[in-house]
């Protein structure tokens, strides 16, 4: 009995501790937004923009900005879907969405809002406007090859790797960006 | 490179077959739906023609973001993002899919004219850029 007992503790601490091990592995590796992608939500969105992931904005940001009538004046676009796209886009936005994220960038996204905020540009998400505050105007809307700071992937040449690094970024018309 | 060329002109044109189809499938579901004798007369003005807009009171027509030269590139006017041209002949490649010409239809006759446009406009329209 007592051999039994000690055999089932050392395992349940060789299980814990292995668990313990990946997921602080994990929460170091994790450092951007994770980077998923469906060929529909490129057909869907990125023909338009930068795909942006999933793990950017939060879950009720997503569902309001799939709304059909939301769709139809997509920051002043029409950006309108076939019904079962709508749904299949908005059923891949949701389950990688920010606050379901393990990822660095998306924790703080989360965290950075407040439960009454629901932000349909990632450009007023609070932690990413931070993020932004000391660049100069200049360099983003005064800058003709970057126009707007919804293009992340102009200067964030490792976005599409869902990387946000302050390392990777490079202005065009400016250089690397030195903090 | 002799055959390389081939192979290169066999892509080509199963990409113009498939883009073909997909146009005459297109032109056979408007005339279901009550078009007929399509023609390219006529639209190359409608291409240009500039609509006041509800939204904003910006002026706009096919030829903001898709230049009035359909084998050139467009600047989408707002993103700045490049826009392939809209010539058959240049580029067959955006008719492959019904699925696309649908959505694009509908996209951008409500943004452009505010409204959706009718079987014989888009059979018209889809007549005069297979031309082009």
């Amino acid at each position: 009995m007592k051999y039994k007992t000690l055999l089932l503790t050392l395992s349940l601490l060789a299980c814990s501790t292995a668990a313990d091990a990946s997921g602080f592995g994990s929460l170091f590796s994790h450092k951007g937004v994770k980077q998923v992608d469906i060929p529909l939500y490129q057909e869907s969105c990125g023909e338009c923009h930068f795909a942006y992931q999933p793990g950017l904005l939060p879950e009720r940001s997503w569902k309001k900005m799939m709304l059909p009538a939301n769709l139809e004046n997509h920051f002043g676009e029409n950006a309108e879907l076939p019904e079962e796209d709508r749904l299949e886009v908005l059923r891949f936005l949701l389950e990688y969405s920010a606050e379901k994220s393990f990822y660095k960038r998306s924790i703080k996204i989360a965290r950075s809002l407040k439960a009454d905020q629901t932000p349909l540009k990632i450009s007023e998400v609070p932690y990413i406007k931070r993020k932004h505050l000391k660049i100069p105007a200049k360099m983003i809307t005064g800058n003709k090859g970057v126009r707007l700071l919804s293009n992340c992937n102009t200067c964030h040449s490792k976005a599409a790797e869902g990387s946000y690094d302050d390392d990777t970024v490079f202005i065009p018309n400016f250089g690397y960006w030195d903090d | 490179m002799k055959v390389a060329i081939l192979l290169a002109l066999c892509f080509f044109s199963v990409n113009a077959i498939a883009a073909s189809n997909a146009i005459t499938e297109m032109l056979t579901l408007y005339q279901t739906e009550g078009a007929h004798d399509f023609t390219a007369d006529g639209v190359e003005s409608l291409w240009n023609k500039k609509i006041r807009s509800a939204a904003d009171g910006s002026e706009r027509s096919c030829a903001t973001c898709h230049h009035s030269d359909l084998k050139l590139q467009g600047t989408h006017f707002k993103t700045g993002k490049i826009i392939e041209p809209m010539a058959f002949s240049v580029n067959s490649e955006r008719y492959q899919e019904t699925k696309k010409i649908k959505k694009w239809f509908l996209r951008n006759c409500k943004w452009t004219w505010g409204r959706e446009c009718t079987a014989q406009e888009k059979g018209n329209f889809l007549t005069y850029l297979k031309s082009q």
